[in-house]
């Protein structure tokens, strides 16, 4: 579980994120939501330490990574999976590498188990036949699978989804987001997802937090939004004109979805 | 203003260069990481060095023979200068010139790119020093293979000037050996070594600290490939006067 506290985070005098307060339970999938430049990636990057928050803390069960020494952090990030919004595969490495680098890195194991774990990862995303390949040479689902593979090598209690499933067709980000909730319970893993992908906030979002110009506006669960009276939030999922009709012949006709 | 950002800017590299010097978490990865580099960064570099050093080496003995050589000179004068050209000056100052150039370009960029599509956030994510992973084996593996450069970059400028003198007959080849041969002090090839590596370690660490902390986008990267280049042939520069006046 990852608990957040009086969150605040300023860049010289624009406070991007202000007095969030919220919590991420274990084997739920985590949504964070919200416009472009509402602040998303800015919490995401408090949490994962590539930034440092103005004031507030940060729970990892208990535990208070802003208070951490740097060792500590560098200790506590081994227990975290990140995948990117580009994916961030190193493109010098084939896939096999990629996903055995963690491995290499921080496990024990012999060079025969190593490729046998990260064979056993790209299974578990559906990936086969690519691990001699270079990211170069992979579409961009396949990309974001071996992420997926690179980031659970090392069975991390915490996993960190930016934006999974930009620049993906709403086929494969369905498998994306099918794939980290499987994952998710699976591991049971406290995952949080970046995005604003209105399939992913529908179909996965277990605990969701929207974020409105760096505060948090709202949360919940997917089934709460239909009937949410938030009219940031409902203006935010509901943008188009299709699916503000939608969301009126749902609520008229007591429809669930 | 400028003496505050060039003091800022340099506070920042050493604090790159304090992570980049700390232990690697494992010796395993930092030992493939190190040949890799040696292997892209030096021996890849070996056939433009040695081009280059031949051209260099067959200009300086015609320009010698034709400019300076007289009645009045000895026969050995030719010889003699360009192998004082080649071990004094160029195969270690201008051949490091020329390599911040093409080493120093590649780094900037590589490590640039890694830093705008999140690799190096990546690495961060998972635990990993990313300036001593991605920096230290590309400082040790140019440091390493440096020495090689300078020694193949005589010894091809030297076959240039012999190109001269049998294919081209600008001068006779025994009077080339004599002047090759005439006064020779070991300390200047030493001296040459201990250049290069101060050079070596500009080449390798100054770009990787403008791809390192480049921020934004491909013009940025491209922007700072540019600095890194710019910088770096400066840096070698000032520092080849103040290691030639210590070492002479």
């Amino acid at each position: 579980m990852i608990e957040v506290r009086n969150l605040y985070k300023s860049f010289e005098d624009k406070d991007v994120l202000k007095d969030i307060s919220t919590t991420f339970e274990d084997g739920k999938t985590n949504l964070i939501i919200g416009q472009s430049g509402s602040g998303k990636t800015v919490l995401m990057k408090n949490l994962v330490g590539l930034l440092e928050p103005t004031k507030g803390q940060v729970l990892y069960d208990g535990r208070d990574f802003v208070g951490m020494s740097k060792h500590e952090k560098v200790m506590m990030r081994r227990e975290m999976g990140m995948i990117f919004q580009s994916a961030a595969l190193f493109d010098s490495m084939t896939v096999l590498e990629n996903v055995m680098f963690p491995l290499d890195m921080f496990s024990s194991m012999n060079l025969k188990e190593r490729i046998h774990r990260a064979q056993e990862c790209l299974d578990r995303v559906n990936l086969k036949d690519a691990d001699e390949k270079f990211p170069g040479e992979i579409s961009g689902g396949m990309q974001k699978r071996v992420a997926i593979a690179r980031a659970i090598a090392l069975n991390p209690k915490y996993l960190f989804c930016d934006e999974p499933n930009s620049g993906l067709d709403p086929k494969t980000s369905l498998v994306i987001d099918g794939l980290l909730q499987s994952i998710t319970k699976e591991f049971n893993m406290t995952t949080i997802i970046n995005t604003h992908d209105m399939n992913s906030v529908m179909g996965i979002g277990e605990n969701i937090i929207f974020i409105y110009e760096g505060e948090k506006a709202w949360q919940g669960e997917s089934s709460q939004i239909m009937g949410s009276d938030n009219k940031r939030l409902t203006d935010f999922i509901f943008a188009s004109d299709l699916l503000k009709n939608m969301r009126q012949i749902v609520i008229e006709n007591g429809l669930h979805i | 203003m400028l003496i505050e950002k060039w003091l800022t800017t340099f506070g920042r590299y050493l604090m790159l260069m304090g992570r980049t010097f700390s232990r690697p978490e494992r010796f395993r990865m930092f030992f493939k990481q190190y040949v890799k580099e040696m292997a892209q960064l030096g021996v890849n570099s070996i056939g433009i060095v040695l081009l280059i050093s031949f051209f260099i080496g067959a200009v300086i003995c015609i320009q010698m023979k034709l400019n300076i050589q007289s009645p009045w000179m000895p026969r050995w004068v030719s010889g003699y200068t360009t192998r004082e050209i080649m071990l004094l000056e160029f195969s270690s100052s201008i051949m490091c010139l020329i390599l911040a150039g093409k080493v120093g370009s590649n780094i900037a960029s590589e490590i640039g790119t890694m830093r705008v599509t999140q690799q190096i956030d990546a690495l961060e994510i998972m635990g990993v020093n990313s300036a001593s992973y991605l920096i230290l084996p590309k400082i040790v593996g140019m440091i390493t293979i440096m020495p090689f450069l300078v020694i193949f970059s005589s010894a091809m400028g030297i076959v240039g000037a012999y190109g001269t003198a049998y294919i081209g007959h600008v001068l006779p080849p025994d009077d080339l050996t004599l002047g090759l041969q005439h006064d020779f002090k070991s300390w200047f090839v030493w001296m040459s070594i201990i250049k290069s590596l101060f050079f070596a370690f500009i080449i390798s660490s100054v770009p990787a600290f403008f791809g390192y902390t480049v921020e934004g986008g491909s013009v940025n990267v491209g922007k700072a490939s540019t600095d890194a280049v710019v910088s770096s042939s400066a840096l070698i520069l000032f520092s080849d006067v103040f290691l030639t006046q210590l070492l002479s």
